[in-house]
């Protein structure tokens, strides 16, 4: 996991590399700092040699700049490589899901991709550049400050050999069990969350129904629990900074007790007693980053994992090799069509279909909720893939085709239709991005969407604004049509895509059809029989099966379900 | 639907006030928190005065070397202390931590709460006006780095004011030369900190505002991924998505950079103020100068490094609690939002009804209600019985103030009547339901409910009076039981059964995995949206209200289920006002009265058989429904 998703530190590897290495030119001038103190201290002052104070002091002032200079430069590579690291992972991830197939987002849902892109990222460029910046630094510092110590004085270090075990034990002890604890305070976290998500989605329902105090005592309860599951697992963590001084301190008071003593005996200076006590505070402070730093990988470490999957999820749609790019003509043909959301023979939304459907046919599909009506008709821009059998569009199986090639060709306009944001006229350019107004004008002609447009104030010019929230249900559905028109595809699906359209324009958007798209291939799903009562076929879907196929009034004879439809359509009708 | 609007982020406007109303969320922990302060103050200060102690220490030793009489007693009090000085620290630090994160987690919980309680009161404009991004960040981002605020950074900043005043005095009292060394390099700390954290501060607003940028463009993006796909439009997007990503990474890199190369700088002046003192003192030590000894030296040398680490500290969380200062001011601009306004004082009650029609309350439920209006003049009491009598009189209304939706809408509506609002996307419909409920309010006299002008109408009664059915099915994590029970919280198992078979919704229950004990998660993602408007009608009939509303209810069913439901539906409506809107026209034509709509106008209105007699065009959309051409 870590091999590949650290992979895409890529082009930023060099600053991701020197920042460390920058570290331990500033480090090193850190632990040698101390030593010099003692040498200024113990020669320079108490011996009343000025000039040496004064030359190892402006030695020390070098240092110190030299010290500046990388810690400045660590600063800036470990930013650039954290950012470009973060870039790239983002990137990464963006191209990734833009190559995921309907299957593999619906198995993400929309949601928890757009956290893992934009959060759990977020948290991994912050972990990582804490890592650049500590995982190096604080061994070097660890290791640095103990051999200086050891040279020091090699006897007095026997506390540090017996004071860093100890903290190493009790910090490993906390992180260990803290782990857990964390965990269960991230998922009441993310269940709270998930409550406050369903209030504001729901709150016309939550007032309908005055529940208001229903619901707070629910949010009450969760928030409670929330803060016992913080408290339990925060309680752990904030025993490791007092330990950590604990610690210290009676370091300092042992280095104090054996190095006063030793400094009376003549054995040691007392300069050096003072930068022994310095190295204390940079060892176990040291020690202390490396734990912190794991209490940061401990939370990253989900987001690393949720990236990860991201990133591995094998696109279960990809062109062939040597793919056919060129679309015949609009035919479609099932030939014996199972398929399931899971690659479940058991759990089958189509079974056994076999169809065939000349090119500029048009074909009405009716059917009850949960017919898979929207299955049937995705296979058809290989949207998924079947899970036994065959799909053909223009006499070749769908998967020998290039997908952008066979897409092009197949235009689907989707029962939950989105706008971006952006102007009408950008918008309708997604079905061509080279389209004339003319073509533009045209296709929003045939979609009954032009007179409306012409009625903004700026035309094909307004902003949509994000997911089309300046246009009515009805009119963002005329819209989406008109963008699969632009595409001038041989075949063309609409998925219930005039539900909230009125019936007259309805009847008008598919008399433009038949007059303008004659030859192209047309499936129209609906609820309304008016709909498809005038198609050249009509498919009656029931549980997953094609239950008959034919002409309206043949369908009257010979369907009970259509008759059922009908009839619960037309009651009163003639009264 | 009223236009939204996005706030951008923004630093705190008044700080001061922001942090004073965070402290007013500690109430109840105020002797705990005095506690705190004591127990920083005096964790702080062990770590002065260790190294204050120091001084001695080194002196005893360098002055047995010189007079070869070490004063062992001395040397072992002094040891002593300090060790007593450091047990009572750390000890205290324990303390303090433990006491800081119980104020802040409980803290934090009542601003959660009350955060979510006010959003509960809040009037339906109040969301039309904000994304649901923008309200869900508050209870995310901004109370998680108010969390790492109240968590860390106010015991921090007490402890480092308590010790760079207490460094700075000892400093004071062991040389008063070296001191004025510190002032100075306490001026030079202060223009670094000042000259790097205004252009990190700049950075980090300008990087917030490009991963705005791209987390937006990713949601928009991802939400729009199967039309994407349908388009392969992917390399577009990719290549625009890149684009931004590139303008926030060089965003990002720039507000880091400076914020990392703040700590090394701090660092390094405070090494360099450390060789200058050293330089100085040592000079001064062999001079004899100002009574200087090797001992103040090196104290004061520690006093130096513990002088810069305070500052350093405060200085590396001034941006975090920026950040969450911001937005803590977000979250109580929330807080602060007007509240649904209710001035409504005829409340709903159960009532008895005697032969005689006299209406009198009581406890009990018996499945009759009354409208409880008491005068204010005379300080009298009437009872109405609720019928479900609607009556809306030349009402106009806009969601914004120059953009009228409703013109003069005037209808009647007589309980068991089912009124049928038919008309294209924008005409109304919906808004007059939302009038009816009051999610949006109308001026007095306009509407009446029974007779009663329903602004005088508590809301919460006024909506436990009518339910409704949304076109939008929201459903609630739990089980579909529960879902159901929604409409009546003390409903029976055997009324939730009944309630579902009502609605058709019985026979798909009972073949979920676990029955009526399914758990519904994300908003029922697990059905499908036909699935899910039964169990909304369900939920809505086990409520059993005089009103009954239902917005688009059947627009996801398909029309063979809409005949099967519609025994239950009838019965449903039995007795009740009801009013509907639908798209399907099948679905109206049994209403007693049917309200054409364009433009906020009713232009046509009648029953079935009268507007097709009428030839307008209620008969257009009839016939144009039939045609067979």
């Amino acid at each position: 996991m870590f091999k590949t998703i650290f992979s895409y530190v890529g082009q930023y590897k060099k600053q991701a590399i020197l920042s460390p290495v920058s570290i331990i030119g500033e480090v090193a001038m850190e632990v040698l700092i101390p030593a010099v103190m003692a040498l200024i201290i113990d020669n320079g002052i108490k011996k009343g040699n000025i000039g040496y104070v004064a030359g190892m002091g402006l030695f020390m002032v070098g240092m110190s700049i030299v010290s500046l200079f990388f810690g400045a430069l660590a600063g800036r590579l470990s930013a650039v490589a954290a950012m470009g690291f973060a870039k790239n992972l983002r990137s990464a991830l963006f191209h990734k899901v833009q190559d995921f197939s309907f299957a593999n987002v619906d198995k993400f849902s929309t949601a928890s991709l757009t956290t893992r892109l934009t959060t759990d990222v977020t948290n991994i460029q912050n972990a990582f550049m804490m890592f650049i910046r500590t995982a190096f630094r604080a061994p070097i510092m660890l290791i640095c400050a103990l051999i200086a110590a050891l040279k020091m004085n090699s006897r007095l270090s026997v506390v540090f050999l017996c004071a860093v075990p100890v903290l190493a034990l009790f910090m490993a002890m906390i992180m260990t069990k803290a782990h857990p604890r964390f965990q269960a305070m991230l998922a009441h976290y993310d269940s709270m969350n998930a409550s406050v998500q369903e209030n504001l989605v729901g709150i016309r329902t939550v007032k309908a129904f005055v529940r208001e105090e229903h619901e707070k005592k629910k949010f009450l309860d969760n928030t409670d629990k929330v803060r016992r599951a913080q408290v339990n697992a925060e309680k752990l963590v904030i025993m490791t900074m007092p330990f950590m001084q604990m610690i210290m301190y009676t370091s300092i008071i042992a280095i104090l007790w054996f190095g006063g003593r030793m400094a009376v005996g003549g054995d040691m200076e007392t300069g050096e007693l003072s930068s022994f006590i310095s190295y204390v505070g940079q060892i176990l402070m040291s020690l202390m980053m490396l734990s912190f730093m794991f209490i940061m990988f401990v939370i990253s470490r989900a987001s690393l994992q949720r990236i990860y999957e991201v990133l591995i999820e094998e696109v279960d749609i990809v062109s062939p090799e040597s793919a056919e790019t060129e679309v015949k003509d609009g035919s479609v043909v099932f030939r014996n069509v199972s398929f399931s959301y899971f690659k479940d023979m058991n759990n089958l939304a189509l079974a056994g279909i076999d169809l065939e459907i000349k090119s500029g046919e048009t074909i009405g599909i009716i059917g009850g909720t949960g017919s898979s009506k929207t299955s049937l008709v995705q296979l058809i821009p290989r949207l998924y893939d079947t899970t036994e059998g065959q799909v053909l569009v223009g006499g070749r199986d769908v998967k020998e085709y290039d997908i952008t090639a066979l897409r092009d060709n197949v235009a689907m306009v989707l029962q939950k239709n989105v706008l971006f944001s952006g102007t009408i006229r950008e918008n309708l350019k997604w079905g061509d991005p080279d389209a004339t107004d003319e073509e533009i004008i045209a296709a929003c002609k045939s979609a009954c969407a032009h007179d409306f447009i012409e009625g903004f104030p700026e035309g094909y010019d307004t902003d949509l604004g994000q997911g089309g929230v300046n246009v009515s249900g009805g009119q963002k559905q005329r819209l989406c049509i008109a963008r699969a028109l632009l595409k001038k595809p041989k075949i063309i699906i609409l998925d219930d895509s005039t539900s909230a359209v009125d019936t007259a324009t309805d009847a008008s958007i598919r008399k433009a059809f038949r007059e303008n798209l004659a030859d192209t291939t047309t499936f129209i799903i609906a609820q309304r029989i008016s709909s498809v009562q005038d198609a050249d076929r009509i498919i009656v879907m029931d549980n997953g099966r094609i239950s008959d196929v034919g002409t309206h009034e043949e369908l009257l004879r010979s369907s009970e379900i259509y008759r059922e439809v009908y009839d619960s359509q037309q009651k009163g009708a003639d009264e | 639907m009223p236009p939204r609007n996005t706030k951008p982020m923004q630093k705190p406007g008044n700080a001061g006030a922001t942090i004073k109303r965070i402290f007013s969320y500690m109430y109840g922990f105020k002797a705990l928190f005095v506690f705190v302060v004591i127990g920083v103050i005096i964790s702080a200060f062990a770590g002065i005065a260790g190294n204050y102690l120091l001084k001695p220490l080194i002196d005893n030793i360098e002055e047995s070397l010189k007079t070869g009489h070490w004063d062992k007693s001395k040397f072992i009090g002094i040891l002593a202390a300090m060790a007593g000085i450091y047990a009572l620290g750390a000890l205290s630090s324990f303390m303090y931590q433990r006491l800081m994160m119980k104020i802040s987690t409980t803290t934090l919980m009542r601003i959660r709460n009350d955060l979510f309680t006010k959003m509960e009161s809040l009037p339906i404009r109040f969301f039309d006006k904000h994304t649901h991004g923008e309200l869900m960040s508050l209870y995310t981002n901004d109370t998680d780095t108010l969390r790492e605020m109240l968590g860390n950074s106010v015991a921090q900043f007490i402890s480092s004011a308590v010790t760079i005043v207490g460094v700075f005095t000892a400093m004071l009292i062991y040389s008063w030369q070296l001191t004025i060394l510190v002032v100075v390099m306490l001026f030079v700390i202060i223009r670094v900190i000042g000259f790097i954290g205004s252009r990190s501060g700049k950075g980090f607003i300008a990087q917030q505002k490009a991963l705005g940028r791209a987390n937006g463009y990713i949601e928009e993006m991802i939400d729009g991924q199967k039309v994407v796909k349908v388009f392969c439009h992917e390399d577009a997007s990719c290549a625009e998505f890149d684009a931004l990503n590139e303008e926030l990474c060089q965003a990002a890199t720039r507000a880091n950079t400076f914020a990392n190369i703040l700590m090394p700088i701090m660092n390094n002046l405070s090494y360099l103020h450390y060789a200058v003192t050293a330089i100085v003192g040592g000079i001064m030590t062999v001079k004899g100068f100002g009574g200087m000894t090797v001992g103040t030296v090196i104290s004061y040398l520690q006093f130096t490094r513990s002088f810069s680490m305070p500052i350093t500290q405060v200085s590396q969380q001034l941006n975090s609690v920026l950040t969450a200062l911001a937005g803590a001011e977000r979250i109580f601009a929330v807080i602060d939002e007007e509240p649904e306004a209710d001035d409504g004082y005829v409340t709903l009650v159960n009532a008895k009804i005697d032969e005689k029609g006299n209406i009198s309350e009581t406890e009990e439920r018996t499945g009759r209600w009354a409208w409880r209006h008491p005068h204010k003049a005379d300080g009298t009491v009437t009872y109405t019985e609720v019928r479900g009598n609607i009556e809306l009189d030349d009402v106009y209304f806009g969601y914004e103030p120059n953009k009228t939706v409703l013109n003069g809408i005037s209808l009647y509506a007589k309980p068991g009547q089912k009124i049928a609002f038919v008309g294209s996307t924008g005409a109304g419909k919906t808004t007059i339901t939302n009038l009816i409920n009051r999610f949006y309010d109308v001026p007095d006299g306009k509407i009446r409910y029974d007779g009663i002008n329903i602004n005088k109408i508590k809301k919460s009664d006024l909506r436990r009076s009518q339910s409704i059915v949304l076109q939008d099915t929201h459903l609630f994590t739990g089980t579909v039981m529960d879902n159901i029970r929604y409409g009546k919280l003390d409903a029976t198992d055997e009324e939730v059964y009944a309630a579902a078979k009502l609605a058709n919704a019985d026979s798909f229950i009972v073949h979920l995995e676990n029955g009526y004990d399914t758990m519904l998660t994300a908003d029922g993602a697990n059905l499908s949206q036909g699935q899910r408007q039964l169990l909304a009608i369900a939920r809505a009939a086990i409520a059993d209200p005089p009103v009954l509303i239902l917005d688009e209810a059947t627009s996801s069913i398909d029309t063979r289920t809409e005949a099967l439901i519609e025994k239950g539906m009838d019965s449903l409506m039995e007795g009740r006002t009801v009013f509907v809107i639908a798209h399907r026209l099948s679905t109206v034509r049994n209403s007693q009265a049917i309200m054409v709509l364009e433009h906020g106008k009713i232009i046509e209105r009648g029953d079935h058989n009268e507007l097709i007699a009428q030839h307008g065009k209620y008969y257009q959309l009839y016939t144009g429904m039939f045609e067979l051409s």
